[in-house]
């Protein structure tokens, strides 16, 4: 706190979801906080002002102050962040009401506490532990030092959940195995020491809720505190999967289709790409493409059944050569 | 005003209404289209080419924009996912000019290079920031007083925030909002319009995917919605093409009308329906037309 402490309070309106486990009459409610704090405080220190001097039944999480532990994830007007790292003026720059709620795809234990056991669940499904099949004569593990920095990104990850919260894939399905765990996947698959890549890599491409079932909305990028960029890691890992010759899903080949067309023509031949996705002896899954093929003509917005390629479309083919190599 | 027009795939492929409906509002309002510059110009990649090789796609980008510069002329696309698979590709590249330099020395045998100049603009952001709110308003012919429509951005269209340059333009947080008030139709602010309509994941997951487009659709109907206004082509294949499928999974009939954002910009316009292509969707848009008291 500064010197002047008068001059340099300023006014939150916080505006704060609520659930008590032990409150049968009402499953949630939202509760408003009116509090002069200094103008630099985080949503934190808002938070933990409110509890200290409003309303001593609020219940939240938090240990270092720093983004360092993970502690205090929540979402603020719609997004998932530290409220450690998250400072007022950010966030409401005008003053604005602050709206503040525990976590999405996570159990609520109390008001802005969450439980992090499915959170765990995941994490423990990709193994996340060091696998070797032999021990090296001089008793340890030598990696590179270019090979750890190439993990730093992925090991910057503090578990705080966020990713996860915001997770659009999640909130529709919760077999999915999430961004965090994936990306935590990718940091064994990475690691020189790891000896299952390959099991690894097998596993995720095969599961329900593997790789594939990300839509890429970068959501994940988008509010990990940390730099981690889940959703990169989880392209890497289609990547890798398909490189070591998993290629039977439709979404390996739905990225061979969509690069062979590109790579051809130039553009996207969008009548072709979900025949080669299904495969074309898929007869069961070719058959539920019928009725909107058939919508789509009625209304006059089927692709066209002849695709044209690009002109100078010979200089996309040169490109794409070149990078086959 | 004269852009590099960059209409992308879909608008020439699946959602020829977008493509129609984007050339109608422009010639009204003014603004000069090159359908020239960009002939030559591939396929961004969508994100999906990326997966395999992202230099490559990243390379694919750099030439597109090495011929918008060629042209002189600022480059206009009307696709979310275009816009945000190029202003990533944009950023990697200006943010590594190492990078840049390889990506470039892919291009010396066609003659093109990019300098970093050429930037990748939605319509949407176009019509705010080159055109003008106001500027607009001062075209309008049919303001939709009494519409109420719920945005839906597209994922590329917002995320990731820097590589498409919020932090410069507060504005384009909200633009789909102010666009609406601009029509003098109301806002129906709802939780999904930033999310994924579960397009890339249709022939991958089809069951997410469905219920994704079951939940925006019918939160945003429940809200009051009497449509949804996108940037974005694949979110308005999703949406609209799959609404009736998604609906049968939550036993309901959700029919809400899904309309591209140059749609509604010419509805305001005056421009006819069949010009705009309106009977071109697969959910029907005749009630929403008949309570604007056009015919469809």
């Amino acid at each position: 706190m500064g010197t002047n402490k008068e001059s340099i309070l300023m006014n939150v309106n916080l505006k704060v979801k609520r659930f008590d486990p032990g409150d049968s009459d009402r499953e949630n409610w939202w509760q408003e906080y009116n509090i002069d704090i200094h103008e630099d405080s985080t949503v934190l220190d808002a938070l933990i002002y409110v509890r200290e001097y409003e309303d001593t039944s609020l219940a939240l999480r938090c240990a270092c102050r720093a983004s360092i532990c993970g502690s205090c994830g929540m979402k603020i007007n719609g997004s998932a962040k530290l409220v450690c790292k998250t400072r007022i003026v950010a966030v409401a720059p005008n003053g604005e009401q602050i709206i503040v709620e525990p976590m999405g795809n996570h159990p609520v234990v109390k008001d802005l506490v969450v439980s992090l056991d499915t959170f765990f669940n995941q994490i423990k499904r990709v193994k996340p532990y060091l696998q070797t099949d032999h021990v090296p004569e001089s008793g340890e593990y030598i990696a590179s030092n270019e090979s750890m920095e190439n993990l730093l990104t992925a090991m910057n990850c503090i578990m705080c959940g966020c990713c996860v919260s915001d997770c659009t894939v999640l909130e529709v399905d919760d077999n999915f195995i999430g961004p965090a765990a994936l990306a935590k996947a990718w940091r064994f698959i990475d690691d020189p020491r790891d000896s299952k890549k390959e099991d690894r890599l097998k596993d995720l491409n095969d599961e329900d809720g593997g790789v594939w079932d990300c839509t890429r909305c970068m959501q994940c990028v988008e509010v990990c505190p940390k730099g981690v960029a889940p959703m990169d890691k989880i392209m890497e890992l289609r990547d890798q999967a398909i490189e070591i010759g998993l290629n039977n899903t439709n979404g390996a080949r739905h990225a061979e289709a969509f690069y062979e067309s590109v790579g051809h023509s130039g553009s996207l031949d969008e009548l072709r790409l979900p025949i080669k996705t299904f495969g074309i002896f898929n007869i069961k899954e070719l058959i539920k493409l019928i009725p909107i093929g058939i919508k789509s003509q009625l209304v006059g917005k089927r692709p066209p059944i002849f695709h044209k390629n690009i002109p100078g479309v010979e200089n996309i083919r040169k490109i794409f050569e070149r990078y086959r190599k | 005003m004269k852009y590099a027009f960059y209409p992308g795939c879909v608008s020439r492929g699946a959602c020829p209404e977008l493509y129609v409906a984007t050339v109608e509002v422009c010639k009204i309002l003014g603004i000069d289209l090159d359908h020239e510059a960009m002939k030559g110009a591939s396929c961004t990649g969508s994100g999906v080419l990326q997966e395999k090789n992202q230099k490559l796609g990243d390379t694919l980008n750099a030439r597109n924009f090495a011929l918008a510069e060629r042209s002189n002329l600022p480059l206009m696309t009307i696709c979310s996912t275009c816009q945000g698979v190029m202003s990533q590709a944009r950023k990697r590249m200006l943010d590594n000019p190492k990078y840049l330099a390889e990506i470039n020395a892919e291009l010396t045998e066609e003659g093109l290079e990019y300098k970093g100049l050429a930037e990748p603009r939605h319509l949407l952001w176009i019509i705010l920031e080159d055109y003008g709110i106001d500027a607009f308003k001062s075209k309008l012919v049919k303001p939709l007083k009494g519409l109420k429509l719920a945005p839906f951005y597209g994922c590329y269209m917002v995320r990731p925030s820097d590589a498409l340059g919020f932090q410069n333009n507060l504005e384009r947080e909200d633009s789909l909002e102010r666009i609406i008030e601009a029509v003098d139709a109301e806002v129906i602010d709802f939780r999904g319009k930033t999310l994924c309509c579960g397009f890339p994941i249709l022939t991958i997951n089809e069951k997410n995917s469905m219920k994704m487009v079951a939940n925006h659709t019918s939160d945003a109907k429940n809200l009051g919605a009497d449509a949804m206004v996108t940037p974005c082509p694949l979110c308005h294949l999703n949406l609209d093409g799959f609404q009736s499928k998604a609906g049968k999974s939550i036993g309901s009939q959700i029919n809400l009308p899904i309309i591209h954002l140059p749609q509604l910009l010419g509805l305001a316009l005056g421009i006819s329906p069949e010009k705009l292509r309106l009977n071109k969707h697969i959910v029907s848009t005749k009630v929403l037309l008949s309570e604007l008291s056009l015919k469809p």
